[in-house]
């Protein structure tokens, strides 16, 4: 028996649930619309009509070339995913389909690993990456990107994959299929999914990181987090620039979270919400 | 069934992860360990040597120690409550039946995607600022004086920001975990009488307890290392208003090149960072076994 909602009890939490989620949202929303004035506009007080103006988003590019950190961020969170994958599908593969005693242990220490500060590994890494010329190149901040993420990759595929029923393998095993065969034509088609919503979500968390990523870069291999963190004080007051900016600089990233939500929960949640 | 090979074949496969893992988290802690108690300072090499405990002690005799202790913790525990209580709040109020609920989550998850750097600088310059923020224009609006947030509260101010960045990421899994509720004990609840708050009480909260737990866990993790925030908003001041522990870290070690000092004050980020994991793990192993 389904409880009759009245229209009353409807509407109220309609409008209260709206108004709050607009509260919310309002910082992306005026940045949005913060981008499409012109500096003049922008600092005349609050108005959320723009006169539409595309000038700061040209302006960006010409004078910042906006796409350089663009191009690098898209390489540094697929690339590092990509890596994270590799190494984590072979280990979350076996610690699904063929536990020990142990393996409950080692998913916790891997988590463990996510625990450690950054900052306390700062200098020691710092100088690793400068003795090794690794500083502000592409690779050190890929794999840097795949070593922090690392755990949380293992613990979503995991949980994924030991959701595969066992018993599918053991009848393919029965129809003489051989190992590789198994591989491609029973596991991967169930497997796929797992493994493209922990990318999705690993691509989200890389894009993201704004610790090694500013620190560890200057100019050639500067994704957009330190990008935005160099618009901080010297071009404060050019908002409809920062804005534009922000707006590229978070837009690919907002939209693939919309279509992420479900994933993201379980990824985050390393599989205990689902 | 595990026969020999595939025991050994289970090894090779998870090889790679552990090992990177191992060597990720072993060698730089040895290095910085190993600093922590040198005098060393890459701009001036010619005092270099053992130094005992001296880098511990004069980091903990810096006036900004204590106090970036006790922000890195106000920062946590304010970011905890206010997410953990909004989130429950808006997650109750979401799951209810409404018009464009699919676009209401839409909007309340998008903070969580906007990368830290972004976040902080859209709220420093077009919210909070004193002259030209939104919170400037409603507070004129109002006739009141505009509040200089990051000069007078810089605490306050860093903790809205990291409230509104994480508070989503708390009301999705508590609303996905409300969602997963059974609507026929909810129901019998409610013929038996039960009113809202003692359904929410007995029933709602403890299902959804171990979410609860999973989000502090995450938080904290993430909480524990704020630093973009702070780099982009105050810079760490007023003087060491809101200097947290990785601020002050990286403020010994890449501006001040106090090498010792910042290893020694990272071995102390390392060691609260393992008290408060040695909690928060111990809760999410227990839930995990359920």
């Amino acid at each position: 028996m389904a409880r009759a909602v009245t229209t009353q009890h409807k509407t109220i939490a309609t409008v209260a649930a709206w108004i709050v989620a607009l509260l919310i949202f309002f910082p992306i929303l005026y940045t949005i619309i913060t981008s499409f004035k012109s500096e003049q506009e922008a600092i005349q007080g609050f108005a959320l009509i723009p006169s539409g103006t595309f000038e700061s988003y040209t302006e960006v590019q010409a004078q910042s070339g906006y796409f350089k950190f663009f191009f690098n961020s898209v390489l540094l969170s697929v690339g590092s995913t990509v890596l994270a994958l590799l190494v984590a599908i072979p280990a979350a593969w076996s610690m699904a389909f063929s536990p020990t005693k142990r393996t409950k242990d080692i998913l916790m220490w891997m988590l463990s690993t996510k625990m450690m500060p950054a900052v306390a590994v700062l200098f020691p890494i710092y100088l690793i990456f400068r003795d090794t010329g690794l500083l502000d190149s592409r690779i050190g901040l890929m794999v840097m990107l795949m070593l922090i993420n690392l755990p949380i990759v293992v613990w979503m595929l995991y949980t994924y994959f030991r959701e595969i029923p066992g018993e599918i393998l053991e009848a393919a095993r029965m129809d003489g299929a051989s190992l590789w065969n198994e591989i491609i034509y029973v596991l991967t088609p169930m497997a796929v999914p797992g493994i493209a919503s922990t990318m999705l979500l690993n691509i989200i968390l890389a894009w993201n990181e704004a610790f090694w990523t500013i620190r560890l870069t200057t100019t050639e291999a500067a994704p957009l987090t330190a990008f935005i963190s160099s618009f901080s004080s010297p071009q404060g007051l050019f908002w409809a620039k920062l804005s534009a900016a922000s707006t590229l600089a978070i837009a690919p990233i907002l939209i693939m979270g919309w279509f992420s939500q479900k994933q993201l929960v379980r990824g985050l949640t390393f599989g205990a919400v689902k | 069934m595990a026969t020999q090979q595939t025991r050994s074949l289970a090894r090779f496969m998870m090889a790679p992860s552990v090992v990177l893992l191992f060597v990720w988290m072993i060698v730089p802690l040895v290095i910085t360990l190993w600093f922590s108690f040198q005098q060393y300072n890459p701009l001036n090499p010619i005092r270099d040597g053992f130094v005992g405990f001296s880098n511990y002690a004069l980091f903990y005799s810096n006036p900004a120690f204590l106090q970036s202790i006790l922000n890195t913790l106000t920062l946590v525990i304010s970011v905890l409550l206010i997410t953990v209580i909004g989130g429950i709040l808006l997650a109750l109020l979401i799951d209810q039946p409404m018009w464009g609920q699919g676009i209401v989550r839409i909007l309340v998850i998008s903070p969580f995607f906007v990368m830290p750097p972004v976040a902080a600088l859209v709220w420093k310059n077009m919210i909070m600022h004193p002259q030209y923020g939104v919170f400037a224009d409603i507070a004129r609006f109002f006739g009141a004086q505009p509040i200089d947030w990051f000069g007078q509260h810089p605490m306050t101010a860093i903790i809205i920001i990291v409230a509104w960045q994480w508070l989503p990421f708390a009301t999705l899994i508590l609303l996905t975990a409300l969602q997963s509720l059974d609507g026929e004990q909810k129901e019998a609840a409610e013929m038996d009488g039960a009113g809202f708050i003692s359904r929410f009480i007995y029933l709602t909260l403890p299902h959804m307890s171990r979410a609860i737990t999973v989000v502090i866990l995450i938080q904290t993790i993430f909480l524990l290392s704020v630093y973009a925030e702070i780099l982009v908003t105050t810079n760490g001041g007023p003087g060491y208003a809101s200097t947290n522990l990785p601020f002050l870290v990286y403020q010994k070690a890449l501006l001040e090149f106090k090498i010792g000092q910042a290893s020694a004050g990272g071995v102390i980020a390392v060691i609260l960072a393992n008290i408060v994991a040695f909690f928060a793990m111990r809760a999410v192993g227990k839930n995990l076994d359920k």
